[in-house]
């Protein structure tokens, strides 16, 4: 566009009916009037600015959207927005301490060297996180690790050294 | 801290962003009230378009603007062909959106650009288009044929290209050989899925003229030159910047895709921020592919085993594009003879066109394909003669008293000779043998048998040309304030490590912690020269350019604080941050020596003010400048290699192969790897492990469905399987390090590597496993329990 150009005139949103959501976010309430449509994921990510959760599908296979809903490990791209009304939500930015300081699980996979891209990697340690925070017995063998990260897919390691990171995550939990 | 950092397992400085979520990929760059695009894609593999109705999507409420080829003005033309070669006589490349034509169902016909993705997915739904179907064949060898239905109507027979090499003289070594095996092997269709689909974002500044790009590219330098021509702006006022990119493995390198012009063509027109996330079903049916190709391989042998000839015809599917040009099918042709001496060679190649999403380089380009032939062909040789598979290829393998090995005829993808260059193939493969337990999985083969269990053991071998040219550069500066060194090269990152593998190449010459290295790549504005991230060239001519300038930086370093600390440059030793008179305590701290290196009026920190505690850091009478020095610490060096730098490896596996359910397991897989001198193994062995699962996805799971009719009926990670870590089995990774005779690192290039043999193990195995149920044969991947069970029925079981 040239300076001389006048803008053109650009509608400002959809006609989508919005609706008011209330939820906790990271220990934090938020309340926005969003689209009846919008996925959680795009809600975190574009509407609270939370661009650590990642979408790697969008249709609930790679796990890279994986956030805690209420405790449990979920799909962000397969949550409507609407449907986390009332909800209390945990991101990957929630994971390490304040100052920076990694948690154990983040720890484990830097140790580990079992992220290389870094794009499913939140994805993955928000599932092995909620895991370990269930306080159910964990299976540690490796096929019961292979069988813990089964909902995330990893394109870049070949899985291997994150198998040894969760095995590490245990140790550095006290759960080995 | 005087340990030396390269070759050691150094945890990445880029990994402590990425965990907590503060990554920096193109959907998380913050862009003030930005519209997305959508693209109303064909759902036909061939068809004449007779109209599009783009009013309803126009008057759709939310909608900013609708593109189709009549809107778009100058970018409505065919996109660059990237690599001309001769052997291509009509090379077809994609325009931005279809003009009269579609090719494939995925290619782009309209763009909208609206308030929300949601509402521009509404748009594109609404857009009418009438079309008239055209036949298609999806068949290489029948597109071939007279009368076959034709991509393009002017290219006759479909005939993208042809092209022959040769080596030495096959058809004397054809002539006196005194046994023949030919076999016809496939590698089917496959897809990169990186976890982050691709992605475009792009803000055009009026007032100032410069137009911003954030491109989950591998080559944003290349972007740049392109988007600067295309849109007539000056080089300087096109910022290309390749963020954190999740994953590429090839598919993220082609000028253009066309959401990389049309998306900054929106912005630039509607004066608003526009971006474009690709989703995953646009992934599979409009990012680059590759693989399919039939080989029919000959070796001429004599009876000792030892191959003296080879011929290859093999056909390459190219898509219903060539933009690449035959760079893929060229490095198969170049790579058909692996590890082994065959001093006569005949290659030739003809690339299809198929009514299917453009083919460009996959991680390994080719190489698995030439290694299934190879391969599959020795253990075929092996067997008709009788001899053990590892002896046979032994007996073949080029020496290490033979190198440099030249292929004389054989031109690579980059235009060079090919000559392998270093390795020790003999000693890699007995390590392969010991780590599989030698002669002893006999006995457990036969155990196995007698329990009714069918084991079997894979063997492959390969070589991968790695470390193209032209060139890299690398850019050093010590920062003045805090001493941190800073390094730029010209590539972008999609996983590999740079930030710290370049991190390792620079603290031991400039004596600082790898983390006080920072490197900063994937910015035309940080460093533009170069080319991109591909081919399994980043460590080899980055790393060696960074290494140059390192060289340089170390060199000045020693001369200020010789200067300053006033003692001889032999005296000085670097390390902790700084400069130390040998076996002293006295030293000076790099911010130091940075910032008396640059002559400033103002000591407004700490480092200005530790500088005047010392001797100046430049003896030289006259102004503070002496002619010819630059201010600060810096340099900049480029690095162009002589000629690719050839990695190599031997994979085996013991492979279960159930018959009743016709399914294939992976017990346990070795890889036998050299890449040269490491410069972290943990880094290395990231890479191999990766390649190695995407291989046993080409090798057992991952194939694109082409229906008859062209469309791609497995378009999803539903459908797709890309395999989850219950898929993957236990690998052990044993190192070689041969270094390179041709660059000063002595590295080779190690990316690709992982994912070239895995096909060929699994066949190899499969077949050595169902042996005693008859004359089984494995010449076709990905494996399916299908293709098994069928291979099963027709030897009668």
């Amino acid at each position: 566009m040239k300076r001389s150009a006048i803008r053109p005139s650009i509608p400002e949103r959809s006609e989508d009916p919005r609706v008011e959501v209330s939820l906790t976010v990271n220990g934090h309430p938020v309340k926005r009037t969003v689209s009846v449509r919008l996925l959680l994921s795009d809600f975190l990510r574009h509407e609270l600015g939370l661009t650590g959760t990642h979408v790697g599908c969008e249709h609930g296979v790679c796990g890279c959207c994986t956030v805690q809903i209420d405790g449990k490990a979920g799909r962000s791209c397969l949550t409507l927005a609407v449907q986390a009304n009332g909800c209390n939500i945990r991101t990957i930015e929630d994971v390490a301490a304040e100052n920076g300081t990694l948690h154990p699980v983040q720890q484990a996979f830097k140790e580990c060297h079992a992220l290389q891209c870094g794009f499913c990697t939140p994805g993955m340690v928000m599932n092995v996180l909620s895991r370990f925070e269930e306080h159910e017995p964990l299976d540690l063998s490796e096929s019961g690790i292979r069988d813990l990260l089964s909902g995330n897919l990893c394109r870049c390691t070949g899985y291997i050294n994150i198998i040894a990171a969760v095995r590490r995550a245990a140790e550095l939990l006290g759960r080995a | 801290m005087s340990t030396r950092t390269f070759g050691a397992r150094i945890e990445r400085n880029i990994d402590p962003k990425l965990l907590r979520g503060e990554g920096a990929f193109v959907d998380d760059i913050p862009l003030t009230n930005p519209l997305h695009a959508a693209f109303l894609r064909s759902p036909i593999a061939r068809a004449r378009i007779k109209t599009i109705d783009v009013s309803a999507a126009r008057d759709y409420p939310g909608v900013a603007a609708v593109y189709t080829c009549d809107d778009i003005g100058p970018l409505d033309m065919a996109m660059p062909l990237l690599i001309p070669h001769p052997s291509m006589k009509n090379p077809k490349t994609q325009r931005p959106l279809a003009r009269g034509n579609v090719y494939y169902v995925g290619q782009t016909i309209a763009m909208v650009v609206a308030v929300d993705r949601y509402t521009a997915e509404d748009a594109a739904a609404l857009i009418e288009v009438e079309y008239e179907h055209l036949p298609v064949e999806m068949d290489m060898k029948r597109a071939l044929q007279n009368g076959a239905p034709l991509v393009h109507g002017d290219v006759p027979n479909n005939l993208a290209a042809h092209f022959i090499q040769t080596s030495g003289d096959p058809d004397a070594a054809f002539a006196r050989a005194e046994h023949f095996t030919k076999i016809e092997v496939q590698v089917d269709r496959s897809t990169a899925a990186p976890m982050e689909c691709r992605a475009v974002a792009a803000r055009w500044d009026a007032v100032s003229g410069e137009l911003t790009v954030w491109d989950g590219t591998q080559a944003p330098i290349s972007v740049r030159g392109g988007l600067a021509s295309i849109f007539n702006l000056d080089e300087d006022k096109v910022r290309v910047i390749a963020p954190d990119v999740g994953g590429g493995f090839g598919q993220k390198v082609l000028l253009f895709y066309p959401d990389e012009l049309l998306v900054p063509m929106a912005a630039m027109q509607l004066g608003r921020p526009v971006k474009y996330i690709e989703d995953r079903r646009e992934n599979f049916i409009g990012s680059s592919q590759e693989r399919t190709q039939i080989h029919a391989i000959e070796l001429a042998a004599l009876k000792t085993g030892e191959v003296i000839g080879l011929r290859d015809s093999f056909l390459h599917d190219t898509g219903a594009f060539i933009p690449y040009g035959i760079a893929v099918a060229q490095v198969a042709s170049t790579s058909i003879a692996g590890p082994y001496r065959i001093p006569n060679i005949w290659v030739e190649f003809k690339a299809v066109y198929t009514p299917t999403v453009q083919v460009t380089p996959y991680r390994g380009c080719g190489r698995p394909q030439a290694c299934f032939a190879i391969e599959r062909a020795m253990d075929q040789l092996a067997e008709e003669l009788g001899i053990d598979r590892f002896e046979i290829r032994r007996r073949n393998f080029i020496s290490e008293k033979e190198f440099p090995y030249p292929r004389e005829g054989l031109l690579f993808a980059d235009g060079l000779k090919v000559t392998l260059d270093s390795g020790q193939y003999g000693k890699a493969l007995g390590m392969a043998v010991d780590a599989l337990g030698g002669p002893k999985f006999r006995v457990e083969q036969e155990k196995a048998r007698a329990e009714g269990k069918y084991l079997g053991l894979g063997l492959a071998c390969y070589v991968e040309g790695t470390g193209l040219g032209p060139y890299e550069g690398g850019h050093i500066r010590i920062h003045p304030i805090t001493g941190k060194v800073y390094v730029n090269t010209g590539l972008s990152t999609q996983g590999q490590g740079h930030d710290t593998v370049f991190a390792q190449i620079v603290a031991d010459q400039v004596g600082v912690s790898p983390a006080d290295v920072i490197v900063v790549e994937g910015d035309t504005k940080a460093f533009d020269w170069g080319v991109a991230t591909f081919a399994s060239r980043a460590a080899v001519v980055s790393g060696n350019a960074i290494h140059k300038a390192a060289l340089t930086v170390r060199q000045k370093v020693l001369e200020a604080a010789a200067n300053m600390l006033e003692v001889d440059i032999g005296e000085i030793d670097l390390h902790d941050s700084a400069a130390w008179i040998k076996g002293s305590n006295r030293f000076v701290p790099l911010a130091a020596i940075a910032t008396a290196s640059n002559p400033l009026r103002y000591a407004f920190n700490e480092a200005a003010q530790a500088a005047t505690q010392f001797a100046p850091a430049s003896k030289h009478d006259g102004p503070p400048l002496a002619e010819g020095q630059a201010p600060g610490i810096e340099a900049t060096e480029y690095y162009s290699p002589s000629a690719s730098t050839w990695a190599y490896g031997v994979h085996a596996a013991i492979i279960e192969v159930d018959p009743q359910l016709c399914t294939v397991k992976i017990q346990k897989y070795v890889c036998i790897h050299d890449c040269g001198n490491m410069i972290n193994p943990m880094i290395v062995e990231g890479q191999v492990c990766g390649g190695i699962a995407q291989g046993i996805g080409g090798a057992l799971y991952e194939k694109l469905e082409y229906q008859p009719d062209g469309n791609l009926a497995n378009a999803s990670l539903m459908d797709f399987l890309v395999p989850y870590a219950t898929e993957i089995p236990p690998v052990s990774i044993l190192h070689l390090e041969t270094p390179s005779p041709l660059n000063p690192l002595g590295v080779k290039g190690v990316g690709e590597a992982g994912c070239i043999a895995v096909g060929a193990v699994v066949a190899s195995g499969v077949e050595d496993a169902l042996r005693p149920l008859g004359p089984i044969k494995i010449r076709h991947v990905p494996l399916t329990p299908r293709m098994i069970s069928e291979a099963l029925e027709q030897a009668g079981v």
